[in-house]
Protein backbone atom coordinates (compact mmCIF):
# COMPACT_ATOMS: atom_id res chain seq x y z
CA UNK A 1 0.00 0.00 0.00
CA UNK A 2 1.27 3.38 -0.99
CA UNK A 3 2.17 5.24 2.13
CA UNK A 4 1.12 8.72 2.08
CA UNK A 5 3.06 11.70 1.05
CA UNK A 6 4.07 14.16 3.65
CA UNK A 7 4.17 17.99 3.69
CA UNK A 8 7.13 19.43 5.50
CA UNK A 9 4.88 21.66 7.64
CA UNK A 10 2.18 20.05 10.09
CA UNK A 11 -0.02 18.35 7.39
CA UNK A 12 -0.63 14.99 8.77
CA UNK A 13 -2.01 12.82 6.24
CA UNK A 14 -3.84 9.99 6.93
CA UNK A 15 -2.62 6.71 6.04
CA UNK A 16 -3.93 3.11 5.99
CA UNK A 17 -1.59 0.46 6.59
CA UNK A 18 -1.64 0.43 10.49
CA UNK A 19 -2.94 3.54 10.59
CA UNK A 20 -4.60 2.85 13.95
CA UNK A 21 -2.73 2.87 17.19
CA UNK A 22 -1.01 0.01 18.20
CA UNK A 23 -2.76 -2.81 18.73
CA UNK A 24 -2.94 -5.51 21.43
CA UNK A 25 -3.00 -9.03 20.71
CA UNK A 26 -3.99 -11.60 23.23
CA UNK A 27 -2.74 -9.15 25.75
CA UNK A 28 0.37 -8.84 24.22
CA UNK A 29 2.04 -6.19 21.62
CA UNK A 30 2.00 -6.21 17.84
CA UNK A 31 5.58 -4.89 16.84
CA UNK A 32 5.18 -2.79 13.53
CA UNK A 33 7.60 -3.60 10.75
CA UNK A 34 7.26 -1.90 7.58
CA UNK A 35 7.34 -4.15 4.09
CA UNK A 36 7.74 -2.99 0.61
CA UNK A 37 3.90 -2.62 0.51
CA UNK A 38 2.85 -1.87 3.70
CA UNK A 39 4.77 1.09 5.41
CA UNK A 40 3.65 4.35 6.68
CA UNK A 41 5.71 7.41 6.46
CA UNK A 42 6.26 9.32 9.69
CA UNK A 43 6.45 13.45 9.27
CA UNK A 44 7.78 16.65 10.30
CA UNK A 45 5.97 19.32 12.58
CA UNK A 46 7.74 22.75 11.98
CA UNK A 47 7.84 24.66 14.73
CA UNK A 48 11.07 26.98 13.53
CA UNK A 49 13.03 25.13 11.18
CA UNK A 50 13.32 24.00 7.81
CA UNK A 51 12.13 20.32 6.96
CA UNK A 52 15.10 20.21 4.55
CA UNK A 53 17.19 19.84 7.06
CA UNK A 54 16.02 16.49 8.74
CA UNK A 55 17.35 14.64 4.98
CA UNK A 56 13.95 12.90 5.98
CA UNK A 57 12.89 9.92 3.84
CA UNK A 58 11.36 6.24 3.67
CA UNK A 59 13.62 3.31 2.61
CA UNK A 60 10.49 1.10 1.91
CA UNK A 61 9.10 4.56 -0.13
CA UNK A 62 12.30 4.32 -1.76
CA UNK A 63 12.71 0.91 -2.91
CA UNK A 64 9.00 1.35 -4.41
CA UNK A 65 10.02 4.21 -6.32
CA UNK A 66 13.43 3.34 -7.68
CA UNK A 67 14.96 0.73 -10.27
CA UNK A 68 15.99 -2.63 -9.01
CA UNK A 69 19.74 -2.68 -7.38
CA UNK A 70 19.67 1.35 -7.85
CA UNK A 71 21.65 1.99 -4.75
CA UNK A 72 19.73 4.97 -3.29
CA UNK A 73 21.94 6.96 -0.92
CA UNK A 74 18.80 7.50 1.74
CA UNK A 75 21.70 8.47 4.69
CA UNK A 76 24.90 10.20 4.13
CA UNK A 77 27.81 11.13 6.92
CA UNK A 78 30.53 12.71 5.46
CA UNK A 79 31.73 9.76 2.75
CA UNK A 80 30.02 6.98 5.03
CA UNK A 81 26.53 6.31 3.61
CA UNK A 82 23.34 4.45 3.62
CA UNK A 83 21.91 3.05 0.77
CA UNK A 84 18.35 1.94 0.52
CA UNK A 85 16.62 -0.37 -2.83
CA UNK A 86 14.77 -2.99 -4.23
CA UNK A 87 16.32 -6.28 -4.74
CA UNK A 88 14.46 -8.18 -7.27
CA UNK A 89 15.44 -11.38 -9.86
CA UNK A 90 19.38 -11.46 -10.21
CA UNK A 91 21.66 -7.79 -9.51
CA UNK A 92 24.74 -7.48 -11.27
CA UNK A 93 28.21 -8.35 -9.46
CA UNK A 94 29.23 -6.28 -7.35
CA UNK A 95 32.72 -5.82 -5.24
CA UNK A 96 34.80 -3.86 -2.80
CA UNK A 97 37.97 -2.60 -0.83
CA UNK A 98 36.58 -2.61 2.47
CA UNK A 99 33.95 -4.46 4.07
CA UNK A 100 29.68 -3.57 3.87
CA UNK A 101 27.19 -4.86 5.53
CA UNK A 102 23.55 -5.57 4.16
CA UNK A 103 20.40 -5.28 5.88
CA UNK A 104 17.24 -7.15 4.63
CA UNK A 105 14.26 -4.84 5.72
CA UNK A 106 11.49 -6.90 3.96
CA UNK A 107 11.31 -10.01 1.97
CA UNK A 108 13.85 -12.38 1.10
CA UNK A 109 17.54 -11.76 -0.62
CA UNK A 110 20.08 -14.79 -1.46
CA UNK A 111 23.57 -13.36 -1.60
CA UNK A 112 26.14 -14.97 -3.75
CA UNK A 113 29.94 -14.41 -2.53
CA UNK A 114 33.11 -14.95 -4.47
CA UNK A 115 37.04 -14.38 -3.41
CA UNK A 116 38.28 -13.08 -6.81
CA UNK A 117 41.26 -14.41 -7.83
CA UNK A 118 43.01 -11.04 -7.98
CA UNK A 119 42.08 -8.01 -6.56
CA UNK A 120 39.49 -6.75 -8.59
CA UNK A 121 40.02 -2.88 -7.11
CA UNK A 122 43.04 -1.14 -5.32
CA UNK A 123 43.08 -0.97 -1.91
CA UNK A 124 41.82 2.20 -1.32
CA UNK A 125 38.68 1.94 -3.95
CA UNK A 126 35.75 3.24 -1.67
CA UNK A 127 32.44 2.32 -2.24
CA UNK A 128 30.97 -1.05 -3.99
CA UNK A 129 32.20 -0.77 -7.91
CA UNK A 130 30.39 -3.06 -10.41
CA UNK A 131 32.29 -5.89 -11.13
CA UNK A 132 31.50 -7.11 -14.51
CA UNK A 133 30.26 -10.88 -15.03
CA UNK A 134 31.04 -13.05 -12.62
CA UNK A 135 34.59 -12.97 -11.54
CA UNK A 136 36.88 -15.90 -11.99
CA UNK A 137 38.08 -16.98 -8.09
CA UNK A 138 36.82 -19.27 -4.99
CA UNK A 139 33.37 -19.21 -4.19
CA UNK A 140 33.02 -18.39 -0.34
CA UNK A 141 29.76 -19.04 0.20
CA UNK A 142 26.12 -18.40 0.32
CA UNK A 143 23.87 -16.13 2.91
CA UNK A 144 19.63 -15.95 2.32
CA UNK A 145 18.44 -13.17 4.75
CA UNK A 146 14.69 -12.36 5.51
CA UNK A 147 13.56 -9.87 7.33
CA UNK A 148 16.05 -7.83 9.68
CA UNK A 149 18.89 -10.33 9.17
CA UNK A 150 21.94 -8.35 8.26
CA UNK A 151 25.14 -9.98 6.35
CA UNK A 152 28.83 -9.50 5.96
CA UNK A 153 29.80 -8.45 2.32
CA UNK A 154 33.42 -8.78 3.56
CA UNK A 155 36.67 -6.50 2.02
CA UNK A 156 37.74 -7.75 -0.99
CA UNK A 157 35.24 -9.99 -2.21
CA UNK A 158 32.83 -9.49 -5.55
CA UNK A 159 28.92 -10.30 -4.12
CA UNK A 160 25.84 -10.87 -6.02
CA UNK A 161 22.11 -10.54 -4.85
CA UNK A 162 19.26 -12.54 -6.10
CA UNK A 163 15.15 -12.23 -4.85
CA UNK A 164 12.81 -14.56 -5.82
CA UNK A 165 10.16 -11.51 -4.93
CA UNK A 166 10.79 -7.67 -4.74
CA UNK A 167 12.50 -6.88 -1.34
CA UNK A 168 14.04 -4.09 0.57
CA UNK A 169 18.02 -3.77 1.49
CA UNK A 170 19.66 -1.28 3.24
CA UNK A 171 23.38 -1.30 2.51
CA UNK A 172 26.44 0.34 5.12
CA UNK A 173 28.80 1.36 2.59
CA UNK A 174 30.62 4.38 1.63
CA UNK A 175 29.78 6.73 -1.19
CA UNK A 176 30.84 4.88 -4.51
CA UNK A 177 30.14 5.05 -8.29
CA UNK A 178 26.91 3.38 -7.56
CA UNK A 179 25.44 5.41 -5.05
CA UNK A 180 22.92 7.51 -6.30
CA UNK A 181 22.47 10.85 -4.78
CA UNK A 182 18.45 12.02 -5.42
CA UNK A 183 17.76 14.03 -2.01
CA UNK A 184 15.35 15.97 -3.66
CA UNK A 185 13.03 13.13 -5.14
CA UNK A 186 13.06 11.16 -1.66
CA UNK A 187 13.32 13.71 1.05
CA UNK A 188 10.71 15.91 2.76
CA UNK A 189 10.90 19.08 1.41
CA UNK A 190 12.62 18.63 -1.54
CA UNK A 191 9.38 19.11 -3.16
CA UNK A 192 6.78 16.29 -2.70
CA UNK B 1 42.37 30.66 27.02
CA UNK B 2 40.48 27.56 27.62
CA UNK B 3 37.32 28.32 27.91
CA UNK B 4 34.89 30.66 25.37
CA UNK B 5 33.43 34.49 26.05
CA UNK B 6 30.23 34.68 27.71
CA UNK B 7 28.67 38.00 27.03
CA UNK B 8 31.84 39.50 26.15
CA UNK B 9 34.19 39.02 29.45
CA UNK B 10 35.94 35.21 30.10
CA UNK B 11 33.65 32.90 32.25
CA UNK B 12 35.07 31.58 35.43
CA UNK B 13 35.16 27.44 34.60
CA UNK B 14 38.21 28.44 31.88
CA UNK B 15 40.23 26.66 34.54
CA UNK B 16 40.44 23.19 35.34
CA UNK B 17 38.97 22.02 38.40
CA UNK B 18 40.52 18.75 40.06
CA UNK B 19 38.62 18.93 43.90
CA UNK B 20 36.06 16.33 44.52
CA UNK B 21 34.54 15.15 47.30
CA UNK B 22 32.22 12.46 48.79
CA UNK B 23 30.46 14.03 52.45
CA UNK B 24 29.33 11.28 54.99
CA UNK B 25 26.90 9.51 54.99
CA UNK B 26 23.46 11.39 55.60
CA UNK B 27 22.17 10.20 59.04
CA UNK B 28 18.62 10.87 57.68
CA UNK B 29 18.44 9.71 54.21
CA UNK B 30 21.23 7.53 54.18
CA UNK B 31 22.79 8.41 51.06
CA UNK B 32 26.28 10.65 50.69
CA UNK B 33 26.28 14.14 48.88
CA UNK B 34 29.11 14.43 46.52
CA UNK B 35 30.96 17.82 45.39
CA UNK B 36 32.85 18.60 41.53
CA UNK B 37 34.42 21.79 41.61
CA UNK B 38 31.60 23.83 42.90
CA UNK B 39 28.94 21.91 41.82
CA UNK B 40 27.07 19.89 44.93
CA UNK B 41 24.90 16.80 44.55
CA UNK B 42 22.49 15.69 47.04
CA UNK B 43 19.67 13.35 46.95
CA UNK B 44 16.24 12.92 49.20
CA UNK B 45 13.75 10.47 48.89
CA UNK B 46 12.08 12.20 45.95
CA UNK B 47 14.94 14.39 44.84
CA UNK B 48 18.25 15.04 43.29
CA UNK B 49 19.41 18.47 44.30
CA UNK B 50 22.12 20.02 42.07
CA UNK B 51 24.04 23.57 44.09
CA UNK B 52 26.73 25.99 42.42
CA UNK B 53 27.49 29.30 43.23
CA UNK B 54 24.78 30.79 41.48
CA UNK B 55 21.70 28.81 41.83
CA UNK B 56 19.85 25.82 42.67
CA UNK B 57 18.19 23.22 40.73
CA UNK B 58 15.79 20.11 41.74
CA UNK B 59 15.08 16.93 39.64
CA UNK B 60 12.84 13.87 40.57
CA UNK B 61 15.81 11.42 41.34
CA UNK B 62 14.19 9.19 38.53
CA UNK B 63 15.03 11.63 35.94
CA UNK B 64 18.59 12.30 37.53
CA UNK B 65 19.22 8.87 37.65
CA UNK B 66 18.43 7.68 33.97
CA UNK B 67 20.42 10.24 32.45
CA UNK B 68 23.19 10.35 34.59
CA UNK B 69 23.15 6.42 33.80
CA UNK B 70 23.49 7.44 29.75
CA UNK B 71 26.29 10.22 30.35
CA UNK B 72 28.25 7.45 32.24
CA UNK B 73 27.54 4.61 30.32
CA UNK B 74 28.33 6.66 26.56
CA UNK B 75 31.19 8.30 28.05
CA UNK B 76 29.82 11.63 28.03
CA UNK B 77 28.93 10.58 24.88
CA UNK B 78 28.77 13.07 21.63
CA UNK B 79 28.73 17.00 22.44
CA UNK B 80 26.30 18.02 24.64
CA UNK B 81 24.18 15.76 27.90
CA UNK B 82 21.23 18.17 28.97
CA UNK B 83 20.05 16.06 32.11
CA UNK B 84 17.19 18.57 31.45
CA UNK B 85 16.45 21.80 30.68
CA UNK B 86 19.12 23.39 33.43
CA UNK B 87 21.89 20.74 34.26
CA UNK B 88 23.99 18.60 32.08
CA UNK B 89 27.79 17.96 30.50
CA UNK B 90 29.52 18.61 27.58
CA UNK B 91 32.02 16.29 26.17
CA UNK B 92 35.23 17.88 25.00
CA UNK B 93 36.96 14.36 24.24
CA UNK B 94 39.42 14.55 27.35
CA UNK B 95 38.21 17.08 29.16
CA UNK B 96 34.29 17.60 29.92
CA UNK B 97 32.32 21.07 30.97
CA UNK B 98 29.74 20.44 33.82
CA UNK B 99 27.32 23.53 33.25
CA UNK B 100 23.86 24.85 34.66
CA UNK B 101 21.57 26.89 32.98
CA UNK B 102 24.35 27.40 30.24
CA UNK B 103 21.88 26.31 27.52
CA UNK B 104 18.89 27.75 28.89
CA UNK B 105 17.79 31.42 27.21
CA UNK B 106 16.35 32.63 30.84
CA UNK B 107 19.64 31.61 32.66
CA UNK B 108 21.71 32.97 30.15
CA UNK B 109 19.79 36.14 30.17
CA UNK B 110 19.67 36.58 33.78
CA UNK B 111 23.24 35.90 34.12
CA UNK B 112 22.85 32.61 36.75
CA UNK B 113 24.31 30.23 34.21
CA UNK B 114 27.41 28.80 35.46
CA UNK B 115 29.85 26.13 33.82
CA UNK B 116 33.14 24.27 34.96
CA UNK B 117 35.64 22.15 33.37
CA UNK B 118 36.97 18.70 34.22
CA UNK B 119 39.14 16.04 33.42
CA UNK B 120 37.19 13.29 31.79
CA UNK B 121 38.87 10.24 33.66
CA UNK B 122 38.45 12.00 36.88
CA UNK B 123 34.84 13.14 36.87
CA UNK B 124 33.52 9.68 35.52
CA UNK B 125 34.55 8.08 38.75
CA UNK B 126 32.73 10.64 40.92
CA UNK B 127 29.72 9.92 38.92
CA UNK B 128 30.35 6.03 39.14
CA UNK B 129 30.15 6.39 43.15
CA UNK B 130 27.28 8.65 42.45
CA UNK B 131 25.14 6.01 41.05
CA UNK B 132 26.04 4.16 42.77
CA UNK B 133 25.50 5.40 46.02
CA UNK B 134 21.67 6.41 44.94
CA UNK B 135 20.57 3.30 43.61
CA UNK B 136 18.43 1.51 45.50
CA UNK B 137 17.97 -2.20 45.22
CA UNK B 138 15.44 -2.87 43.06
CA UNK B 139 15.85 0.22 40.71
CA UNK B 140 17.40 -0.31 37.39
CA UNK B 141 18.55 3.27 35.69
CA UNK B 142 18.39 1.50 32.17
CA UNK B 143 15.05 0.10 32.42
CA UNK B 144 12.05 0.80 31.16
CA UNK B 145 9.61 2.04 34.00
CA UNK B 146 6.97 -0.57 33.65
CA UNK B 147 10.14 -3.22 34.18
CA UNK B 148 11.80 -1.38 37.15
CA UNK B 149 11.17 -1.25 41.13
CA UNK B 150 11.05 2.64 41.74
CA UNK B 151 13.82 4.91 43.10
CA UNK B 152 11.99 6.40 46.04
CA UNK B 153 12.71 6.32 49.35
CA UNK B 154 15.82 6.22 52.10
CA UNK B 155 18.91 4.09 51.01
CA UNK B 156 17.71 0.68 51.05
CA UNK B 157 20.88 -1.29 49.41
CA UNK B 158 22.38 -0.91 45.85
CA UNK B 159 21.95 -2.22 42.59
CA UNK B 160 25.54 -1.85 41.22
CA UNK B 161 25.15 -5.30 38.74
CA UNK B 162 22.42 -3.03 37.04
CA UNK B 163 25.14 0.52 36.94
CA UNK B 164 28.08 -1.22 35.98
CA UNK B 165 26.32 -3.06 32.96
CA UNK B 166 28.98 -3.10 29.90
CA UNK B 167 28.01 -1.29 26.36
CA UNK B 168 28.30 -3.94 24.04
CA UNK B 169 30.33 -3.04 21.04
CA UNK B 170 31.11 -5.26 17.99
CA UNK B 171 34.61 -5.19 16.61
CA UNK B 172 33.33 -5.72 12.75
CA UNK B 173 29.98 -7.36 12.90
CA UNK B 174 27.89 -9.43 15.63
CA UNK B 175 27.87 -12.91 15.05
CA UNK B 176 31.72 -13.37 13.47
CA UNK B 177 33.74 -15.22 15.35
CA UNK B 178 35.77 -13.92 17.95
CA UNK B 179 33.34 -11.10 18.01
CA UNK B 180 29.95 -10.20 20.20
CA UNK B 181 27.85 -13.40 19.74
CA UNK B 182 24.10 -12.89 19.13
CA UNK B 183 21.69 -12.73 21.93
CA UNK B 184 19.60 -16.36 23.62
CA UNK B 185 17.60 -17.28 26.24
CA UNK B 186 20.90 -19.23 27.84
CA UNK B 187 23.31 -16.14 27.31
CA UNK B 188 20.67 -14.52 29.68
CA UNK B 189 18.73 -12.05 27.48
CA UNK B 190 15.07 -13.30 27.09
CA UNK B 191 12.84 -11.86 24.53
CA UNK B 192 12.10 -8.69 25.91
CA UNK B 193 7.63 -8.87 26.65
CA UNK B 194 6.94 -6.20 23.79
CA UNK B 195 9.05 -8.36 21.40
CA UNK B 196 7.36 -11.60 21.68
CA UNK B 197 6.27 -11.66 18.41
CA UNK B 198 9.30 -10.66 16.88
CA UNK B 199 10.56 -13.58 14.49
CA UNK B 200 13.88 -15.32 15.97
CA UNK B 201 14.96 -17.24 13.19
CA UNK B 202 18.20 -17.05 11.87
CA UNK B 203 19.60 -16.50 8.17
CA UNK B 204 20.89 -19.51 6.20
CA UNK B 205 24.93 -19.10 6.19
CA UNK B 206 26.50 -21.82 3.70
CA UNK B 207 30.29 -21.17 4.02
CA UNK B 208 33.01 -22.80 1.93
CA UNK B 209 35.93 -24.46 3.92
CA UNK B 210 38.39 -21.21 4.45
CA UNK B 211 35.92 -18.64 4.86
CA UNK B 212 33.63 -19.15 7.55
CA UNK B 213 35.74 -15.86 9.61
CA UNK B 214 34.11 -14.33 6.03
CA UNK B 215 30.40 -15.59 5.69
CA UNK B 216 28.57 -14.02 8.03
CA UNK B 217 24.87 -13.02 9.15
CA UNK B 218 22.51 -13.08 11.83
CA UNK B 219 19.23 -11.80 12.77
CA UNK B 220 19.44 -8.02 14.08
CA UNK B 221 15.84 -7.85 14.95
CA UNK B 222 16.03 -10.92 16.84
CA UNK B 223 19.05 -9.34 18.85
CA UNK B 224 17.58 -6.11 19.52
CA UNK B 225 14.26 -7.74 20.82
CA UNK B 226 16.39 -9.53 23.45
CA UNK B 227 17.93 -6.39 24.80
CA UNK B 228 17.73 -5.77 28.37
CA UNK B 229 18.07 -2.02 28.47
CA UNK B 230 16.23 0.99 26.66
CA UNK B 231 18.46 4.44 25.21
CA UNK B 232 21.53 2.26 25.23
CA UNK B 233 22.96 2.21 21.73
CA UNK B 234 25.21 -0.81 21.39
CA UNK B 235 27.60 -1.11 18.40
CA UNK B 236 26.73 -3.89 16.17
CA UNK B 237 28.40 -3.15 12.61
CA UNK B 238 31.66 -1.41 12.09
CA UNK B 239 32.81 0.21 8.88
CA UNK B 240 36.04 2.01 9.70
CA UNK B 241 34.70 5.08 11.58
CA UNK B 242 31.16 4.12 9.90
CA UNK B 243 28.86 2.74 13.26
CA UNK B 244 25.28 0.83 13.45
CA UNK B 245 24.68 1.90 16.95
CA UNK B 246 20.72 -0.04 16.94
CA UNK B 247 19.10 0.29 20.50
CA UNK B 248 15.70 -0.58 22.09
CA UNK B 249 13.76 2.20 22.84
CA UNK B 250 10.37 2.81 25.53
CA UNK B 251 9.16 5.63 27.53
CA UNK B 252 11.48 8.71 27.06
CA UNK B 253 14.96 9.30 26.66
CA UNK B 254 16.65 10.16 29.57
CA UNK B 255 18.26 13.20 28.09
CA UNK B 256 18.22 15.37 25.35
CA UNK B 257 21.14 15.04 23.29
CA UNK B 258 22.59 18.09 21.70
CA UNK B 259 24.89 16.57 19.77
CA UNK B 260 28.16 18.20 18.16
CA UNK B 261 27.85 16.73 14.56
CA UNK B 262 25.44 14.99 12.88
CA UNK B 263 23.46 12.29 13.68
CA UNK B 264 21.47 9.73 11.73
CA UNK B 265 18.70 7.52 12.82
CA UNK B 266 16.59 4.94 10.88
CA UNK B 267 13.52 3.75 12.16
CA UNK B 268 13.63 -0.41 12.31
CA UNK B 269 10.37 -0.75 13.87
CA UNK B 270 7.29 1.07 15.44
CA UNK B 271 7.39 4.87 16.33
CA UNK B 272 8.90 7.32 17.94
CA UNK B 273 8.50 10.74 18.40
CA UNK B 274 10.86 13.49 18.57
CA UNK B 275 10.82 16.92 20.29
CA UNK B 276 13.63 18.71 18.57
CA UNK B 277 14.98 22.32 20.00
CA UNK B 278 17.78 24.53 19.53
CA UNK B 279 21.23 23.50 21.02
CA UNK B 280 21.89 26.83 22.41
CA UNK B 281 18.88 28.22 23.85
CA UNK B 282 16.26 25.23 24.21
CA UNK B 283 13.41 26.63 21.85
CA UNK B 284 11.33 24.68 20.63
CA UNK B 285 11.84 24.01 16.79
CA UNK B 286 10.23 21.01 15.00
CA UNK B 287 8.64 17.34 16.05
CA UNK B 288 9.89 14.46 13.81
CA UNK B 289 7.61 11.06 13.99
CA UNK B 290 9.58 8.07 12.78
CA UNK B 291 7.92 5.49 11.84
CA UNK B 292 9.31 1.82 10.14
CA UNK B 293 11.75 2.60 7.58
CA UNK B 294 11.95 6.22 7.99
CA UNK B 295 15.72 7.33 7.55
CA UNK B 296 16.33 11.04 9.43
CA UNK B 297 19.53 13.48 10.36
CA UNK B 298 19.34 15.14 13.78
CA UNK B 299 21.33 18.33 12.33
CA UNK B 300 24.86 19.38 14.57
CA UNK B 301 23.08 22.33 16.30
CA UNK B 302 19.90 20.96 17.84
CA UNK B 303 19.32 18.85 21.07
CA UNK B 304 16.85 16.44 20.82
CA UNK B 305 14.71 13.87 23.01
CA UNK B 306 12.32 10.86 22.26
CA UNK B 307 9.27 9.59 23.16
CA UNK B 308 7.99 5.79 22.27
CA UNK B 309 4.89 4.79 23.58
CA UNK B 310 5.55 0.66 22.98
CA UNK B 311 9.13 -0.60 22.97
CA UNK B 312 10.94 0.10 19.55
CA UNK B 313 13.87 -0.40 17.34
CA UNK B 314 15.99 2.45 16.59
CA UNK B 315 19.13 2.29 14.83
CA UNK B 316 21.35 5.23 15.52
CA UNK B 317 24.19 5.85 13.10
CA UNK B 318 27.01 7.53 14.26
CA UNK B 319 30.40 8.67 12.53
CA UNK B 320 32.91 8.51 15.10
CA UNK B 321 35.88 9.99 13.12
CA UNK B 322 38.67 11.47 15.72
CA UNK B 323 39.03 14.08 13.26
CA UNK B 324 35.67 15.55 13.85
CA UNK B 325 36.13 17.18 16.77
CA UNK B 326 38.72 19.50 15.70
CA UNK B 327 36.37 20.83 12.52
CA UNK B 328 34.08 21.11 15.41
CA UNK B 329 36.71 23.75 16.90
CA UNK B 330 37.08 24.62 13.55
CA UNK B 331 33.75 25.56 12.48
CA UNK B 332 34.56 22.69 9.88
CA UNK B 333 32.06 20.37 10.62
CA UNK B 334 28.56 20.67 8.86
CA UNK B 335 25.60 21.41 11.02
CA UNK B 336 23.38 19.61 8.17
CA UNK B 337 24.60 16.29 6.28
CA UNK B 338 22.75 17.17 2.80
CA UNK B 339 21.91 20.33 0.72
CA UNK B 340 19.03 19.99 -1.74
Amino acid sequence: MRAAQHASAARHSAVAAGDEETPLAGGGYTTVFGALNDYRKGHIEIIDDDPKNYVFSNVFEIAETCAPYERVVAGKNFDYVIEAGRAERDSPWFTNAHDEFVLCMDGEIEVRLIKPEAPLLAPDARGAHLAGAAPAGAKMGRLVLRRGHQGLLPKGCAYQFSAARPSVFTIQTVLGPVSVEKWADICIGGGQ
Amino acid sequence: MGGYLHRGRPVSETAIRHDFSAEPVSNVTGYRAFTAGSFRFSRDEYFATIEWPKGRHQMPVDAFLRALMRDIAWGFFYGTVNFDAVFGTTNLYGQVDMFAGRYNDSYRAAGLDWQERFEASELMPLFKEMISDWTNDGYDPFAAPQETDAPWGRKNGGNDAAVTRQRVTARRMVGLPGDTQPRTDESGYPVNRMFADVPQDAPLVEAEPGFEDQVCAYNLFAYLSRSDVTWNPSVCSVLEDSLYCPTTEEFILPIEHGNDRVEWFMQLSDEITWDVKDKETGKPRAKVTMRAGDIAAMPADIRHQGYSSKRSMLLVWENASNAIPEMIQRGEAPVTPVQF
